[in-house]
């Protein structure tokens, strides 16, 4: 069983890369939807008098 | 949403699958023993990840043609995702390094043209935090783009092109690579591409909400 560490920290690593890369795009998606939502509200408040 | 979430069920399956497949299936290598099973993780990694870049350079190319932003979404998309299995070829490649060779790292061709692949992409990425406007920044990035896949063929051709630590190739040729091992590293690259396209999709998507969260704010701004 030697060197079972090393392929152990390799998969962790790697995986965890995957991971956190898809975790991050997650994130930033759901501060955006957020973001759309409130501006999607002011508009809706402001439609009317801008007309 | 329903395709979607399928679609990412299938790649987890997959990817289950394959490190089942490294892990117990693939025999045991007899030179380098089991630390050799890290190939099954860190070879299709690399080249999924030059797959990545072929395709942001697709995207920018056509950005330049056509102007079209939706082109722009993909080059910027596929970059950032290569960018992340670049990591892990950068950092599963020196793990596997240290028992196999004595040594984490080798400054011979393949090694050091793969780290400036991953640095000129990652200066990509930043150059595009620093321009404002979104059709300048897809331009000059469309460039820069198309400027930094040509480190790519060299990545690809150094093991043939010049004396390398790093091991010749024994997927595409005749070396004598176990068929298990072969069938192993394919499942591998499969599971790895698929994992790709979902990565891409999911940041293309990001890139279409802030364009329309773009165009909300300008809506905004004329009331």
């Amino acid at each position: 069983m030697k060197n079972l560490d090393s392929v152990f920290a390799a998969y962790l690593i790697g995986w965890a890369v995957f991971f956190v890369f898809s975790l991050t795009v997650a994130k930033r998606a759901a501060s955006l939807k957020e973001e759309l939502t409130r501006l999607k509200e002011r508009l809706n408040e402001s439609g009317p008098k801008g007309k | 949403m329903a395709k979607t979430g399928i679609y990412t069920f299938i790649v987890c399956l997959l990817i289950g699958v394959t490190t089942y497949a490294s892990f117990y299936v693939a025999p045991t290598e007899s030179t380098m023993g089991l630390v050799q099973r890290i190939f099954y993780l860190h070879a299709p990694s690399g080249m999924t990840s030059l797959a990545a870049f072929l395709v942001s350079f697709i995207g920018s190319v056509a950005y330049i043609l056509t102007r079209k932003p939706r082109w722009d979404w993909l080059a910027v998309s596929a970059a950032e995702v290569g960018v992340a299995f670049c990591t892990v070829v950068l950092l599963t490649g020196p793990i596997w390094a240290h028992p196999a060779w004595g040594v984490w790292w080798a400054w011979d061709a393949r090694l050091t043209s793969t780290l400036v692949l991953w640095l000129l992409y990652v200066a990509f990425l930043i150059l595009r935090t620093m321009i404002e406007d979104a059709d300048r920044r897809a331009l000059v990035s469309a460039f820069f783009g198309v400027f930094t896949f040509l480190d790519v063929p060299l990545v690809y051709g150094s093991i043939w092109w010049w004396r390398t630590q790093h091991p010749q190739p024994v997927v595409f040729t005749s070396a004598g690579l176990d068929p298990t091992m072969r069938k192993v590293f394919y499942l591998s690259w499969l599971s790895l591409t698929c994992l790709m396209a979902l990565l891409i999709r999911q940041r293309y998507e990001l890139e279409q909400s802030r364009e329309e969260l773009r165009t909300l704010e300008q809506e905004l701004e004329a009331h």
